[in-house]
C-alpha cells in the first residue's frame, strides 16, 4: 500500500482560504492606515480644520433656488439640504417628462406604421449615441440663452412664455378651503378605484362585467367640481404677465432648471424607450396571437394583455433608469443649476476646503438614495414574481 | 358543398406597400399625417439653419455676423484645436502617428478576414500604448516634452477613453471573479466596492481625484491631474465592467464548472480556460454597450478643467472672438457628430457580434 501524503496545512483549503483571507484584511487595513497617516499629514501642513463642524457655520452665499428657507444668514449645513431639495426636484420632473415620452417612443418603434417606427428609432439612435453633457450645454446655452428678453417673449398661447430669463407657466393659488377640492379629488379617485376592483370582481365570478363607464369621470372629476363649485372657486390662475423688463406672476422656472429637464427627459427618453420595447418584444408571440384572436382591438390586446405582462419586464431596469437619471443630474454643475454636487460638492468645498468631510457626505446621499431604490425594487420583484418557477 | 371561390388577391406594389405600412386604418392614417406635418415643419428650417442659410466662407467672426444660419468658418478656424487641444503645433505629428497605428490596429481586428488578430490584439494592449504614451508625452529619444495640461480636443478624448476601456476590463473581471468567490471577506469586500462606486455619478468620482486624492499621497508624491483623473475613471467603469461580466459568469450552465471538476483542474485553470472564455464571448455584446457609455462620459472631465473635444468646444464658443449663439450651436452640432459617428459606429458593431453569437447558439 502507497504510503498516504502527509497531511500538511498549506495543502488544506479549509486553512488556505482562512491564511488568503487575512492577508487580505492585513492588506487593506495597511493601505487604510497608510492612507490616513498621510490624509492627517497633508491636513496639519495645509491647516484645514476637519470634522463636522463646518456644518453650522454661516455659509454666506447665496443660491438662486431655495424650495426651503435659506438666506445668506444660514449654516452650510441647510445649504447642503437646499441642494438636496433641487436634485430631488429636477429628477421628479425629469422622471415623469422622460417615462412620458419613453413609452411613446418605445411602443412607437413597435408600430405597425412605417414613418411612425422610423421617426422613433431615428429619436433613440441619435439621442443616446451624444454625450448628456453636451446634451445639456445645448439646451441650455444654445437654446435657452439664445432665447429673446422678456419684452419680445415667444408665447404658446396665452400658458407658456419663452425668454432668457426662463419658461414662465400660469400658477396655481390655493385660496381659502381648497384643501377641501384636494380632499374630493382624493376621495373620488379612490372611490372610483373601488369601483373599478369591484366591476373587475364581479367579471371574474359571473362573467358579466357590470357597467361603469359613466360613474368613473363623475366620481373623479364631479366630486371636485362640485367641491369647487360650493365653495364658491377657492382657486385662482395668476398669469405670467409682462411687467416693465420682466414678467411677474405665474411660476417661472429658470433656465438652467428648464435646460436641465430638458435635456434629462430627452436622453434618458431614448433609454426608457429601449426598455419598454425590449419588454413589449419579451411578450410571447401567442399573447399577441391569442388577443387577436379573441377579436381584441390592437388598443385593447395592448393595454390588457401585452403591457401589464411587459411590466414586469420592464420595472426592474425603469428603475435603474431613474436611478442615473438622479445621478445624472448633477451635471447641473456645469450650466449652474443649484444641485446638491453645485452647491455642497462645490461651493460649499471651494469655501471650507474640508473636501473629504463634504465629498464623503455627497457620496453617501447618493449612495443612500440607490440602496433604497435596490431595496424597493427587491420588495417589487418579490411581490411580482412568477409562482412556481424558478 | 361551398361554392368554389377565387382564392384572396395578392397586391404588390408600391401603391399598396403605402397602403399597408402607412394607411392601414383610421388611427395610422392620422398618425402618418401627424408625423408628415412634423417633419414637414421641423426639418426644412433645421436644413435651412445647417446648410443653406449657413455662413461657408470666411476666417473672421464678422463673417457669421450676417449669417442666420450656422458658421462654419468658426469649425474651419479651430479644427486644429478641435482635434489636438493645445498639443505644440510642430509636434503634432507624433499624435497623427498615434491616431493612425490605433485605427490601423482596430480596422485588423474588425475585419473578419485578416489573419493573425492575436498577435495584431496583443501588440495594441502591450506595444501600442508604450509607444504611444512615450510618443505623446516626449521625453524620450530627443523628443521634447508636452505636458498633458496641453494634450486637448478629440485626442484627449480618445486617450481617456482608450486608457479607461483598456484598464476597466481586466480590473472588471477580477472584481466580478471576486464578488463570487468563496472567500466571505474577497466577496465583501467586491461587493461593497462595486455598489459604491455604481452608486454615486461620475463627477464625484472625479472630484475626488482632482481635490481629494492629492491628500491621501505623502507629501513629495504627486501625481499628474491627467492620471490621477485616468484612475479614477478606470476604477468607476470597472465597477460597472465587473456588473456585466458577472452576468456571463452567472450564464455560464453548471456542468462546467463541474466537467472542468471532474477533469481534475483547480480554481484558476477552471475560471482562465473554462469560465472566463466563454462567460466573455456570452457578454460582449453588453461589454461593447459599456463602452459606449464610457466613452460619453470622457466628456464630463472638461467640468474638472480638462479640455477635451467638448470641453473645447465650450472654451471656443465663449470666447469673444468668435462667441454668439450660431457660433455655439454650431460647435455643439459638429462636436455631436463627431461623438455620434464613434458611439453609432461601435454600436453597430456591437449589434452585429450579437447577430454572430445568436447565430453560433442557435440549433
Amino acid at each position: 500500500m502507497a504510503a498516504r501524503a502527509r497531511h500538511v496545512w498549506w495543502r488544506d483549503t479549509h486553512w488556505r482560504s482562512i491564511f488568503a483571507q487575512a492577508l487580505v484584511l492585513v492588506a487593506l487595513v495597511a493601505f487604510a492606515a497608510w492612507l490616513a497617516h498621510n490624509a492627517a499629514d497633508a491636513l496639519a501642513r495645509r491647516h484645514v480644520a476637519s470634522g463636522f463642524g463646518f456644518l453650522d457655520k454661516t455659509a454666506g452665499f447665496s443660491i438662486s433656488q431655495t424650495l426651503i428657507d435659506y438666506t445668506e444668514e444660514s449654516s452650510y449645513g441647510r445649504a447642503m439640504w437646499v441642494g438636496l431639495w433641487n436634485t430631488l426636484l429636477v429628477s421628479v420632473i425629469s422622471i415623469v417628462l422622460s417615462t412620458l415620452i419613453g413609452f411613446l417612443v418605445g411602443i412607437g418603434r413597435l408600430s405597425s406604421n412605417w414613418l411612425v417606427a422610423k421617426l422613433c428609432t431615428v429619436y433613440v439612435e441619435t439621442l443616446r449615441n451624444i454625450p448628456l453633457l453636451l446634451q445639456v450645454l445645448f439646451w441650455y446655452f444654445g437654446v435657452l440663452q439664445a432665447l429673446p428678453v422678456p419684452r419680445e417673449s415667444l408665447a404658446l398661447g396665452e400658458w407658456v412664455v419663452l425668454n432668457n430669463r426662463g419658461v414662465s407657466v400660469p400658477e396655481v393659488i390655493f385660496g381659502r378651503g381648497s384643501w377641501l377640492v384636494v380632499a374630493a379629488l382624493v376621495l373620488g379617485s379612490a372611490a372610483a378605484f373601488a369601483l373599478h376592483r369591484w366591476a373587475q370582481h364581479r367579471q371574474l365570478r359571473t362573467g358579466h362585467r357590470p357597467v361603469t363607464w359613466w360613474a368613473m369621470p363623475l366620481l373623479v372629476l364631479g366630486l371636485p367640481a362640485a367641491a369647487t363649485f360650493s365653495l364658491g372657486h377657492p382657486f385662482a390662475l395668476s398669469w405670467p404677465e409682462l411687467t416693465g423688463f420682466s414678467y411677474e406672476g405665474g411660476l417661472t422656472l429658470s433656465p438652467e432648471l428648464a435646460g436641465l429637464t430638458a435635456a434629462l427627459s430627452i436622453y434618458t427618453a431614448a433609454y426608457i424607450a429601449e426598455i419598454v420595447r425590449a419588454g413589449l418584444l419579451s411578450v410571447a408571440r401567442g399573447q399577441r396571437e391569442a388577443a387577436e384572436a379573441l377579436g381584441l382591438t390592437r388598443g385593447q390586446s395592448l393595454r390588457l394583455v401585452l403591457i401589464p405582462q411587459a411590466m414586469r419586464v420592464i420595472i426592474p431596469p425603469l428603475a435603474s433608469e431613474y436611478l442615473s437619471l438622479t445621478k445624472n443630474s448633477s451635471l447641473a454643475i456645469a450650466i449652474g443649476y443649484p444641485d446638491l454636487v453645485a452647491v455642497f460638492a462645490g461651493t460649499v468645498l471651494n469655501q471650507t476646503g474640508q473636501a473629504i468631510e463634504i465629498l464623503s457626505i455627497t457620496m453617501g446621499i447618493y449612495l443612500a438614495l440607490s440602496l433604497l431604490t435596490s431595496a424597493l425594487m427587491n420588495l417589487y420583484n418579490h411581490a411580482h414574481r412568477l409562482e412556481g418557477i424558478g | 358543398m361551398t361554392a368554389f371561390r377565387a382564392p384572396p388577391k395578392h397586391h404588390e406594389g408600391p401603391v399598396e406597400w403605402v397602403r399597408v405600412h402607412l394607411f392601414d386604418g383610421v388611427f395610422n392614417s392620422i398618425l402618418t399625417l401627424l408625423v408628415v406635418a412634423l417633419v414637414a415643419w421641423a426639418v426644412p428650417p433645421l436644413l435651412g439653419w445647417a446648410f443653406f442659410h449657413a455662413q461657408w466662407h470666411g476666417s473672421t467672426r464678422e463673417a457669421c455676423a450676417a449669417a442666420t444660419g450656422a458658421c462654419w468658418p468658426y469649425i474651419g478656424a479651430r479644427i486644429g484645436q478641435i482635434v489636438y487641444g493645445f498639443y505644440d503645433f510642430d509636434q503634432r505629428w507624433r499624435a497623427d502617428i498615434v491616431f493612425a497605428f490605433g485605427a490601423v490596429g482596430l480596422a485588423w481586428l474588425m475585419i473578419p478576414r485578416l489573419p493573425r488578430k492575436g498577435w495584431v490584439g496583443t501588440i495594441l494592449l502591450t506595444l501600442y500604448p508604450l509607444v504611444s504614451f512615450i510618443l505623446l508625452s516626449g521625453g524620450w529619444f530627443g523628443l521634447p516634452i508636452v505636458s498633458t495640461e496641453r494634450w486637448g480636443g478629440l485626442l484627449l478624448t480618445l486617450v481617456v477613453a482608450a486608457v479607461g476601456i483598456v484598464a476597466s476590463l481586466p480590473l472588471g473581471v477580477i472584481l466580478a471573479l471576486g464578488r463570487r468567490s468563496q472567500l466571505p471577506v474577497v466577496r465583501a469586500l467586491c461587493i461593497v466596492f462595486i455598489e459604491v462606486w455604481r452608486g454615486v455619478p461620475m463627477i464625484t468620482v472625479l472630484f475626488i481625484a482632482s481635490s481629494m486624492l492629492p491628500l491621501f499621497l505623502p507629501e513629495g508624491l504627486e501625481f499628474d491631474k491627467l492620471l490621477r483623473a485616468l484612475i479614477a475613471i478606470a476604477l468607476f467603469n470597472a465597477a460597472y465592467m465587473a456588473e456585466v461580466v458577472r452576468a456571463g459568469l452567472q450564464a455560464l450552465p453548471r456542468g462546467q464548472f463541474e466537467g472542468a471538476a471532474a477533469l481534475g483542474l483547480g480554481y484558476w485553470r477552471t475560471t482562465l480556460f473554462i469560465v472566463l472564455p466563454q462567460a466573455l464571448r456570452t457578454v460582449l455584446p453588453g461589454i461593447v454597450n459599456n463602452m459606449i457609455s464610457m466613452f460619453k462620459d470622457t466628456s464630463l472631465v472638461s467640468i474638472i478643467g480638462f479640455f477635451d473635444l467638448l470641453g473645447i468646444i465650450q472654451a471656443g464658443s465663449t470666447d469673444l472672438e468668435w462667441a454668439s449663439p450660431n457660433v455655439a450651436v454650431t460647435g455643439y452640432l459638429f462636436a455631436g457628430a463627431l461623438y455620434w459617428a464613434f458611439c453609432f459606429s461601435m454600436s453597430r458593431y456591437s449589434a452585429g457580434l450579437e447577430a454572430q453569437l445568436a447565430e453560433g447558439e442557435r440549433r
